[in-house]
Parts: structure tokens; sequence; C-alpha cells
């Protein structure tokens, strides 16, 4: 069952804006899906549509088979959302922002008051409950807004950018949380701007740049187009210049760090071999960056100069 | 429609409103009372005295029931207008907008809360009252229904004019140019009678003379205007603005790009 139907999504704002050029996506039930893309690029906007804070130009968006323009009210209870920027009533106390919210979806006041304790607790939010909102770090919102997000045990939950300004160690948990809850059958559209992060969470990913969809794939499918990787390799001793290995381009970066470049034609074992003959031991290795970010880098860079072109043309 | 669904979304407004208006009480309770204390003291006590009666009542008396719908109209008005513009200016309005109550939940649950804390300033505006006359309600029944009426449209106009704001000044137009002049000429401090022939005329396109002489001819038994027609244009402006503010919400106006 599909989850998420968007068919020929535009958006134009008053201004003239062209914010959605007519993007087409599906998501599966039980998917965890990256929407990922630059600043501006229409993610927000497209979000904003399939939670109906913003309203479409054009085009269809269906949340478990019902139609946002016939089945509004069923769409919605669907949804949960965690959105990019704090929009939480400040002079609320963290506890009755949850309550609240509960309200709203119709949950009555004892269930209410069992899932906020529930879920201000997975945030680590309990202690605080009884603060005002306005009262807690900008991590803390953010865990706040996802505990308010998820109050109602939503099907289809949207994150846009829910980690930004957490730290590390909270960011961990809450990812392992969201491989909980995804597990447990909550479908996950996240957006978000640490690309490791949707490396690590989403088994989907579709790239959005101009309005328009750029890619759209199983993740692995998309990494797997990834032709050039990058590696830095620790070395047990120090080098006086880089080591020449066939079929690899090597950069020796200090004297006990060499960089290697992979293509699709070589393995890493055909590194190894060779590294092995020439006596030089590695330590670790990692890769220089993000693999998705590299790809996601170059397929934005693809973009921008195909539409350089056109319009010079 | 889930009807229980939309029945515990609007409680739940409903007690945000009240903890809303319970938790800043010092500005959503004591202003009206202290102000409408000094319009006892000076207009009723100081200056009254040297006017004698109107209409065959103490001045006192006479103006106590306008100034009791006075502090209903505008502190139902700034409630809705300031709770609303400002889920709107912080954006936890989302919370409700996302949500799968309907749009005449919230309006309802806006206009709820607005009514409560008008109710509630009013009946303390009533005992403040009592301290400076005595008002023996002559017809309960229109003047409970004059006063929620009156409530329910001011309500519902602060509901529209918090949907159009856009900024913190918007919210005080209103109340500054429109609600003050037309609540002050509306017969609060007299009686029309005592205007010109042409200043009557004039007077009776002002719909709050209207919820001013029905509240008065509800606790003195005394009115200007026919009573039949204030609850005309009462019922009329409810339906009218509640027809609007749906309307508002249903297009997104001005809280859905």
């Amino acid at each position: 069952m599909l989850a998420l139907s968007i068919r020929n999504l535009t958006k134009t704002y008053a201004n003239g804006n062209q914010a959605l050029k007519g993007i087409d996506f599906s998501v599966d039930a039980g998917d965890f899906y990256a929407l990922l893309g630059p600043n501006g690029a229409g993610k927000t906007t497209a979000i904003g549509i399939m939670s109906s804070l913003v309203n479409k130009t054009s085009g269809q968006v269906e949340i478990f088979g019902h139609n946002i323009d016939s089945e509004l009210e069923a769409a919605k209870s669907c949804i949960g959302l965690v959105p990019q920027e704090i929009n939480l009533n400040l002079w609320e106390s963290v506890h009755n922002v949850v309550l609240n919210q509960s309200g709203y979806y119709g949950l009555g006041r004892r269930l209410a008051r069992v899932r906020a304790e529930k879920y201000l607790r997975v945030m680590r939010l309990w202690d605080r409950r009884a603060d005002q909102a306005r009262s807690l770090s900008g991590g803390m919102k953010r865990r706040l807004m996802i505990a308010r997000a998820l109050v109602h045990e939503p099907k289809l939950l949207f994150l846009d950018e829910p980690t930004a300004g957490v730290d590390i160690e909270i960011r961990r948990s809450m990812w392992d949380f969201l491989r909980e809850i995804n597990a447990a059958g909550t479908t996950i559209i996240l957006t978000t701007h640490y690309l490791e992060e949707a490396e690590s969470l989403c088994r989907h990913v579709a790239i959005i740049d101009a309005g328009l969809i750029i890619e759209d794939a199983k993740m692995s499918t998309v990494l797997r187009k990834l032709q050039r990787e990058v590696f830095v390799l620790s070395l047990a001793e120090p080098l006086s210049k880089a080591p020449k290995i066939d079929g690899f381009e090597t950069t020796l970066r200090e004297d006990c760090e060499l960089e290697v470049a992979k293509g699709p034609a070589h393995t890493l074992n055909d590194l190894f071999a060779q590294l092995d003959k020439s006596n030089i031991k590695v330590v670790s290795l990692r890769n220089k960056s993000n693999r998705l970010e590299e790809l996601f880098m170059r397929l934005v860079e693809t973009t921008k100069k195909g539409v350089d072109e056109s319009s010079a043309s | 429609m889930n009807i229980k669904l939309n029945i515990v979304a609007l409680q739940t407004i409903v007690r945000k409103e009240v903890v809303r208006v319970l938790r800043i009480w010092v500005q959503t309770i004591v202003p009206p009372a202290i102000t409408m204390s000094l319009y006892f003291i000076i207009f009723g006590n100081l200056i009254g005295r040297r006017i004698g009666t109107m209409d065959g009542f103490d001045y006192m008396q006479y103006i106590a029931p306008g100034l009791i719908m006075m502090s209903v109209i505008t502190t139902s008005y700034g409630n809705v207008v300031s709770s609303f513009f400002g889920a709107k200016f912080s954006r936890h309005i989302e919370e409700m907008l996302i949500s799968p109550m309907s749009n005449a939940t919230i309006i309802i649950g806006h206009v709820a809360g607005g009514v409560l804390r008008g109710m509630l300033v009013g009946l303390l505006v009533t005992i403040i009252a009592l301290f400076f006359t005595k008002l023996e309600v002559s017809h309960p029944i229109i003047t409970i229904s004059i006063v929620l009426l009156s409530s329910i449209v001011f309500a519902l106009a602060g509901f529209i004019n918090a949907v159009f704001a856009t900024k913190f000044d918007d919210i005080a137009i209103v109340p500054t140019f429109v609600l003050t002049p037309l609540t002050y000429l509306g017969g609060v401090f007299y009686s029309i009678s005592m205007l010109p022939e042409f200043w009557q005329k004039v007077s009776l396109a002002n719909p709050i003379l209207y919820m001013v002489n029905a509240f008065r001819f509800g606790i003195l038994g005394k009115s200007d205007i026919d009573i039949g027609i204030a609850y005309v244009i009462l019922l009329g402006f409810v339906a009218i603005l509640f027809a609007a503010s749906y309307q508002l919400m249903h297009r997104g106006v001005g809280i859905r790009e």
C-alpha cells in the first residue's frame, strides 16, 4: 500500500516564485524515505502541501489513499509533522503542549496523559514537563516538537530537519528511536542537511532541486551510481611520497595519511593487495566524505549546469 | 465529520484559552475592572451626582448596564484577536491547522474563549457596579441572551481581525478607531432621546446602540430601541460573521500560503 502518492504537484507563490514545477513521487507504507535538496529546492513547500499548511496550485496528493481535496480530515488523521521552524506555544508548559496536540486529534484526556508521558520520557523531557516551552534549549524544543508529532501515533511522519541543533549523543538516540518506530510500522519522510543521517536511516531517497525531482530510487541503487569514491588511509609508518598504485589515484596528505581515489572497475581488495606488495601497512580507513553527500553534490551541480546552459542559449 | 473528535478538540481549545486567561490574569482580568471602577467613580459618582436622573434612573444606575456591556464587548474582541493573532505570529496555529479538527471547531473554540473571558470580566464589573448602585434584573433571560449574543458577535469580529492581521499594529486599529468610538456613541452614557432628531437617526445605524439598550432593558426595563430589532441585528451579525470566518479559514486567508 502507498503511504503517499504525489502526482504533478505544482506550487506558485503569490510573488511568482514557482517553488514546485510538477513533482511526482510515491512512498510505500512502512518506508523510511529521504527527501533531500539544497536550500530553497522546494522540500518544505512539498511537506507544507502534504500537511495542508500550504495551498497547492495544482496536482494530486493522496495519503494512505485519502485525497487531500476530497478527504482532508481522514488524510490529516494519518500524519504527524515536525516542522523545520520552531512553532511551539512558548508560554505553554511542556506537558500542555503535548496534551493539547492530543486533544486536537480527539484523544481523551486519560489516554493523552499516558501518551504524553510515554513520548516525553522517550524524548528525555519528562523531568521538564512543568516548565514553559520557552525555557528549553534549542535541541530540547526540537525534541518537544517530535514528542508532539508522535502523541497521536501517526501512520505517516514528516520530519523536516528534525535534528538541527541537537547534540550528537541525543541525535544518535533519536536515530535509534526513529528506526524503532519505523520498524513498528510508521512510515517516515525525512528531510535533512545531515546526509550521513539520511544514508544511515533511509531506504529510499528522492533529491529535489529547483522544484523538480532529479533522483528518486532506493538508497542502495542511488549509492551505486557513485562512480568514484575517495578513502583516507592511516598508515603505520610515514611515507616520503605518495606510492604509485595501478588503477588508483593517490595523494599523500600527511606523512602517515594517504588519500586514495577508487573507480568502479577496482575493488578495495585490489588496493590492499598492491599496498601489501609495497609493504605499506594500513592502520585504519575511512571515507573522505559521506558517499551520499558526494553524489548529492554531483547531481545538484549537474542540474545547475543544465539550467545555466539552457538559460544561456 | 468525526463529531467525537471535534468535541474533544473543542474542549481542548477552550481549556487552553481559559488557562491562558488565568495565567495572565493581571493583563486579562484586572485592567477592565480598574477602568470600569474609574468610570463608576468619575462619571457615575462625581459627575453623575450633578447630572441627576436619566430616563427616570440615577445616572449611576443608568450607565451601569452600558459599562458592563462595554467591558464585555471590548474583552471578548480583545481576547480572540490577541490569542488567535498570537498563535499565527508564533506559528503554533499550525498545531491546529494540521490536525483533523474542522475549521468550525477552531472558530467556535476561540469564540468560546473570548465569550468566557467576556463573561468573567462582565461579572466582575457587575460586582464592582453593585458597590456604587443598586441593580435589579428586570428580564433575566433577555439580559443573559443579549450579553451572550453581543459577546459572540465581537468575539467573531476579533477572529476576523486576527485572520487579516499581519503585525501587532493591525490588531489595535479596529479597537481604537472603530470599536471605542462606536461604544461611546452607542448610548452607554446617554439616552439618544437627548440628541437632535437627525443624530438620533444616525445613532440607529450603530449596532452597539442596540446591544447596550437591549441589555439596559434587561436590567432596568427601559430602552431607547425595540428589543425585537436588537435580537434580529445580533442574530444577523452572528450568522454573517460566522459565515465570513468560516470562508476565510476554508480559503486559508492569512493562515495558509
